[in-house]
């Protein structure tokens, strides 16, 4: 009998801290089991991190909400422990099509150039996601998952937070070191610090209706724009796992939202836009619905003092491009390396500067898609409705058109560039894989003659991948920084004798990182390059992972 | 390479002609989204983002002189 994800409850414990004659201190406290909270919990716990998780509910997400997971999220939790689980129950899927009315004028494939483990996306149940997550965490000694914890007060001090908790058995306090707060869009712990998320809400409604029905079908990602079935309005189509489709109807700003929630209403949605398709026989039951507004925003700052923000707690997109979620999850993956630093006293706390730093500007590329997404799905006035229309008019003859198409510009990770971690380029390189860009993928075959992939080889600390030449190799074995080690990845072109070099199989690593012989790229414990070189040494590598630590030239950190 | 606005059509009165002759029988949003249209089409054979923004400030310019009076 498989596990009902979406009935699941999470039995409420009391701990002893609840007792305590005196606030019990904690290094790091989460405030939110959501995938946000639950994923920095995880990388937390697996450094060696012990971490408290307060959350309000006893329950996974109700509704299937989030339903895009991204390559580069997928990545993560692959290191999480969790991925092969997520990509064994999602859908992958690479393809989009844009409809105008009836026909076609739009394909796009998300990943076009083959030599990556992880699929573009998978669509997967926020619920199965975050059920999979708290149960990778529960594996985990060091995290202290406590359920129907909900924190009503947060009290910055000097070299504390002071947190107010109440549970079934009446309120109590603890104190944290640090404070994550993951607690989403209508975040708590903001409202206690009078922190507000600022940005730009859009006139309109939408309904999410999940239909379950059996019917084959590719797993393809299909939106329409005004379709006969539901003129002058947006329409998207998606694949879910257990034979669920998600649909998304743009309503406009006028719709009622609590009729728009009635099945009466709803279903006959369903029935025209099936009728409309290959799918006009097939029978549904509706699983879920729920009627949507939203906003572009996010906070001024992701760090205030002690208490950092995360995920919808500290910005908010559009759905389209699937950016919310997935750019929470790499919010958690920055700072998860980062904090462990810091609590350990291997890097001084700037370091978690650059966490706010490198996912503000994450967060203001994400609600520039989605914004322009926005824009153009549901235009704002007459001219930028009549561009937009000439766009799609032309998109079915005019190849250029297809560019402008937007229905979504969808999630992949950002890249770092003006990371003060980064340690600049002293030598020209080609292709995509810059300073502060996210480590691509290869296909590799490893020393043991097996084949692998890339990402698979990379610890949970510094890597270095160098282009086969056996003497630099030598000299950056054993380097390392304060609690991170350093692990020398020595690649080998396709068709070497590989020794215990890892093979680049498909030639993909040489041509994505323009990896030669003698050539290093130096990638940070969350897998983003921070640093290349033509002519690596090791005092320059040991300079640049100090540089990624926010340690000073040389110097060690005060604790 | 900066926005041209030298004289550089080949023959100016013969285009200002069919530019006038496409409207043909057009009803008046039919005509706006034939200008939408041909925007897109000349925006795409200029390509140049630099270039492009020149000739909106310059079309922009022209609609604050309106405004203005």
């Amino acid at each position: 009998m498989p596990v009902d994800y979406q009935a699941l409850t999470f039995d409420y414990a009391p701990h002893a801290d609840q007792q305590a004659a005196r606030p019990v201190r904690r290094p790091v406290v989460i405030v939110g089991a959501g995938p946000v909270g639950l994923a920095l919990a995880i990388d937390l716990a697996q450094r060696g991190v012990p971490v408290v998780v307060l959350d309000n509910d006893h329950r996974l997400s109700t509704g299937s909400r989030a339903i895009c997971f991204a390559k580069r999220t997928l990545e993560i939790f692959d290191r999480l422990g969790c991925g092969d689980r997520m990509v064994a129950k999602g859908v992958s899927w690479n393809v989009g099509k844009v409809f105008l009315r009836d026909a076609q004028v739009y394909r796009f494939d998300l990943l076009p150039d083959a030599g990556h483990e992880r699929p573009a996306f998978i669509n997967l149940q926020q619920y199965y996601v975050e059920g999979y997550l708290a149960e990778r965490a529960q594996e985990l000694a060091l995290v202290d998952l406590r359920w129907r914890n909900e924190v009503v007060d947060t009290q910055p001090q000097d070299d504390h937070v002071t947190l107010t908790i109440d549970t079934p058995d009446g309120q109590y306090r603890l104190e944290a070191d640090h404070v994550v707060a993951c607690d989403g869009s209508r975040s708590a712990v903001r409202r206690h610090l009078g922190l507000e998320s600022k940005g730009r809400a859009f006139r309109d409604r939408f309904l999410i209706a999940d239909v379950r029905m059996t019917h084959e079908a590719p797993a393809e990602r299909w939106f329409w724009f005004d379709p006969a079935f539901h003129p002058n309005q947006s329409v998207l189509l998606h694949r879910q796992p257990d034979g669920v489709w998600r649909i998304d109807f743009q309503l406009g700003w006028d719709a009622d939202p609590e009729e728009e929630k009635k099945p009466e209403k709803i279903i006959p949605r369903v029935k025209a836009l099936l009728a409309h398709s290959a799918m006009k026989d097939a029978g549904f039951t509706l699983e879920w619905a729920s009627v949507y507004t939203f906003s572009c925003q996010r906070m001024e700052r992701f760090r205030h003092g002690r208490v950092l923000f995360a995920g919808d707690a500290a910005h908010g997109v559009s759905p389209f491009g699937a950016r919310g979620a997935n750019s929470g999850v790499q919010d958690a993956d920055n700072l998860g390396w980062k904090l462990a630093a810091v609590l350990r006293g291997h890097a001084p706390d700037a370091l978690l500067d650059t966490y706010a730093r490198e996912r503000e500007s994450a967060a203001d590329e994400n609600i520039r898609h989605s914004t322009r997404a926005t824009d153009f799905i549901t235009p704002k006035s007459t001219v930028s409705r009549l561009f937009r229309d000439a766009v799609l008019s032309l998109a079915g003859t005019q190849p250029f058109a297809r560019t402008l198409v937007n229905s979504g510009r969808l999630s992949t990770p950002t890249t770092l560039h003006d990371s003060s971690l980064n340690t600049p380029d002293s030598h020209a390189f080609a292709g995509p894989m810059v300073p502060g860009a996210a480590a691509a993928d290869a296909p590799v075959t490893q020393a043991d003659g097996r084949d692998g992939w890339l990402l698979k080889q990379l610890g949970d600390g510094f890597s270095a991948l160098v282009g086969a030449d056996g003497e630099l190799e030598h000299a950056l074995q054993g380097l390392a920084v304060p609690g991170f080690a350093l692990s020398v990845l020595a690649i080998a072109p396709a068709g070497a004798h590989a020794g215990d070099a890892l093979v680049d199989r498909d030639g993909a690593i040489a041509r994505r990182y323009d990896l030669q012989p003698g050539t290093a790229v130096l990638l940070r414990p969350d897998g983003h390059v921070c640093a290349r070189w033509r002519a690596p040494t090791p005092a320059r590598v040991q300079a640049a992972m100090r540089r990624a630590l926010a340690l000073p030239e040389g110097a060690l950190p005060c604790p | 390479m900066p926005l041209i606005t030298d004289a550089h059509l080949e023959a100016p009165d013969d285009f200002y002609e069919a530019l006038i002759a496409a409207h043909d029988g057009l009803a008046e949003d039919e005509s706006h989204a034939l200008n939408a249209r041909l925007v897109l089409l000349l925006a795409n054979h200029i390509g140049t983002l630099e270039v492009l923004r020149e000739a909106l400030d310059a079309a922009r310019a022209g609609a604050r002189d309106v405004a203005e009076r």
